[in-house]
């Protein structure tokens, strides 16, 4: 019973904090580039959310949404510097 | 036991998820950036899906929780590479305590001047400076 206090009340309000710092990055990056890489930190620190929950709430079935974030991210990631470096062209 | 375990997994991988956070935020330059990034939260979010793989103890979930950090550790890198060339590319200005930049010289940056001069002709885009020069004939 302990584990599922210490993940709840210790292990998610680190994780949401966290999110937090990189919101304020995403918030006030310079270049579009920071913004980029803090929303593929921000998705990858969802998925360890998602993971803690699907502990917490003993309910497995979480990990299928934070394997189809991931593929999201890299493929978030791949469109944004792919259109990044095209933007220069002209 | 395993209560241990999953509790020692969890706090080393919120520990580095925060390092990687405070990292994005107090990082000086966008490279430096792009590489607390990825190695923080990768490290942080592999301890967090072990732990979730000796929690729930069945094969299909240890698979699937293997399965999204195998994911992880191959897509990270690919995609810290690709942000960082773009950018690089765009002239995203490196800190200003740098120490070197090997690139430098062999893609036109702007602030560099006359040195690139003769470079920007061959290097950013070969095949964008073939399309320039078809465009004009």
């Amino acid at each position: 019973m302990i584990v599922y206090d210490y993940l709840y009340y210790i292990i998610l309000p680190v994780l949401a904090f966290s999110a937090l710092l990189i919101f304020i990055r995403f918030l006030k990056g310079p270049s579009l580039s920071d913004r980029v890489v803090a929303l593929d930190l921000l998705i990858t620190t969802g998925i360890g959310m998602i993971a803690i929950y699907s502990i917490v709430t003993d309910q497995p079935t979480f990990l299928d949404i934070a394997m189809i974030l991931a593929l999201i991210a890299f493929l978030g990631t791949v469109a944004f510097a792919y259109y990044i470096e095209k933007r220069k062209r002209k | 036991m395993t209560d241990y375990i999953i509790i020692f997994l969890a706090t080393f991988g919120a520990a580095f998820v925060l390092l990687a956070a405070v990292g994005i935020l107090r990082m000086p330059d966008l490279y430096l950036r792009i590489s607390v990034t990825t190695k923080g939260a990768t490290l942080g979010i592999g301890l967090i899906l072990l732990c979730v793989a000796v929690y729930f103890g069945e094969a299909s979930i240890t698979t699937r929780a293997l399965a999204i950090i195998f994911f992880l550790l191959l897509t990270a890198p690919v995609g810290a590479h690709l942000i960082g060339r773009a950018s690089y590319f765009v002239n995203t200005p490196l800190w200003k305590n740098s120490v070197m930049d090997d690139l430098k010289g062999k893609y036109s940056r702007s602030t560099e001047g006359s040195s690139s001069e003769e470079s920007d002709g061959e290097i950013t885009k070969p095949e964008s400076d073939e399309d320039e020069h078809q465009i004009k004939k």
